[in-house]
């Protein structure tokens, strides 16, 4: 490895970040234009951030209650640095390997796990029920995500998302969602829990639980949170860009496919109300598996 | 004192037998610390985000409550100014504590308060807060807020309308900007003060002295 590609990963990181937390205040604003408000400043994610980490007192509950953040973070970080982020860039291409489809599944579940245990270790009664619905809505979306992915690395006889996109270059006809649309429909209800918009946000579940696992984090700690509630989504946004949208060759091209893509779990949030925690992991477990299943059949 | 709060012993997985005493082992009874503002200039960047994400806390008690739902509402929509809600006192920044307490309440309020972490405002609503309003001479509430923490706005009126709290909210981002928003400090600084003129109040102290 060479040490140029240190920098190169963090100003993946840096333009990731800053174009999630864009991302964040225009969805949130166009959620209040629907409400017919007039909805928060785009920018007002970026203060937030600030305010956090000027905060000049901060508590703890132990070891764990510091690290959970930081685990959030690295899952967050882990899933972009390892997929190409612009398809065919020395600069851009980042560390994809033979095998990074593997790797780049568990990493969606890296993040959670840390933050069960620093929630564990808060001990407030939220944080536990928000963490342990959490992992139950993962395990459950978990199935037919990977049935989807499995279907597309069989389509394409490679565990690597470089080859993949690769594959599906020369026009819209060759993208996986035209040649394999079992997967990718089962893939894109997958998304809708994990990107943790109604009508699954049991894990917030602002409502019931007022905040769930993030109950006890305040100051910095928090900050480092919100850092990758900005970076998570878009890499999860890239991620299913990369497998079923045929990549993007450049920033203008990426910007336009991952914000039409985020559109999808938006419009369904706005128009449906929440589950309830049964009702979520039950339906992940009809539907979208039985899709799922037809998938890996059908290939 | 509850049952639950006073020393006993229990015999531990082991066998040992060992003390519990829930009061010193559950809580911290650390005081709190005064947190001196640093460089001047990083300080003023520091207050205009402060003044700029507002994340409430709302406590509500009786009327005050319902007028504060308005601002979420897109006649009033405080989302635009930076003001958002915030379920939990540990990420909350303003305190707005909506109408008269009973000593019950007052207890909560103290609590929740404590829990929040420096620098942290206080807005006062309505009269009830002020002088006691039209409860001055009931038999359980207090009259002056400001006697058991400090205050940095108070918006006068039984009850305000949401266009004043509004206002009041502006008012507290001026004084965060202009540097005088160290209520948490000043409560730090007058600790003593403060407790002696809560536990004058609440007679069935059941916590530590200090709970964060």
């Amino acid at each position: 490895m060479e040490f140029k590609n240190i920098g190169y990963a963090l100003l993946t990181i840096f333009i990731v970040l800053n174009y999630g937390l864009i991302l964040q205040g225009v969805v949130r604003k166009i959620g209040a234009r629907v409400g017919r408000r007039y909805g928060i400043r785009w920018y007002q994610p970026y203060i937030d951030i600030i305010k956090n980490y000027a905060k000049r007192s901060t508590i703890t509950h132990g070891v764990m209650f510091y690290i959970a953040p930081v685990f959030r973070l690295t899952g967050g970080i882990g899933l972009l640095l390892f997929m190409p982020v612009i398809f065919g860039s020395d600069i851009f291409g980042n560390f994809s390997f033979a095998g990074d489809l593997v790797l780049v599944l568990y990493f969606q579940f890296f993040g959670i796990l840390g933050m069960a245990l620093g929630a564990a270790e808060s001990g407030h009664p939220y944080s536990a029920i928000g963490i342990s619905r959490g992992l139950s809505q993962v395990t459950s979306f978990e199935l037919p995500l990977t049935l989807g992915v499995l279907a597309v690395a069989m389509q394409y006889q490679t565990l690597n998302i470089t080859e993949i996109v690769a594959a599906q270059q020369g026009g819209f006809m060759n993208w996986t969602i035209i040649t394999n649309p079992f997967a990718a429909i089962a893939m894109l209800i997958a998304f809708l829990g994990a990107m943790g918009r109604s009508p699954f946000d049991v894990v917030l579940a602002p409502q019931e639980i007022p905040i769930g696992p993030p109950t006890e984090f305040q100051s910095g700690l928090l900050g480092v949170l919100q850092l990758n509630r900005a970076i998570f989504p878009a890499a999860k946004l890239i991620l299913f860009m990369n497998l079923l949208f045929g990549g993007a060759t450049n920033w203008a091209e990426l910007i336009l496919k991952t914000f039409l893509i985020y559109m999808w779990p938006v419009f369904v949030g706005t128009v449906f109300p929440r589950f309830r925690v049964d009702q979520s992991i039950r339906w992940f477990l009809t539907v979208p598996l039985i899709i799922g299943i037809i998938a890996i059949i059908l290939i | 004192m509850k049952e639950d709060f006073k020393k006993r012993t229990v015999i531990s997985p082991e066998g040992k037998p060992i003390e519990i005493d829930p009061l010193k082992d559950y809580f911290s009874d650390a005081k709190p610390k005064v947190y001196k503002p640093g460089n001047p200039v990083i300080e003023k960047f520091a207050n205009w985000a402060r003044a700029n994400s507002l994340w409430v806390l709302g406590f509500g008690t009786g009327c005050g409550a319902i007028e504060m739902r308005p601002l979420m509402t897109p006649r009033f929509d405080a989302y635009r100014y930076g003001i958002q809600w915030r379920p939990t006192p540990r990420q909350a920044s303003v305190f707005v504590v909506s109408g008269y307490l009973s000593v019950k309440t007052l207890k909560r309020v103290v609590r929740t308060y404590e829990q929040m972490q420096n620098p942290k405002f206080v807005i006062a609503l309505g009269s009830c807060t002020i002088n006691g309003g039209m409860y001055w001479d009931s038999y359980n509430t207090i009259n002056r807020l400001d006697q058991y923490m400090p205050v940095d706005v108070y918006i006068a009126g039984c009850m305000p309308r949401p266009e004043s709290l509004l206002a009041g909210f502006e008012k507290l981002k001026t004084i965060i900007k202009e540097g005088r928003g160290e209520g948490a400090n000043t409560y730090a600084e007058k600790f003593d003060w403060y407790k002696a003129n809560q536990k004058k109040i609440i007679k069935d102290w059941d916590m530590p002295d200090y709970n964060w």
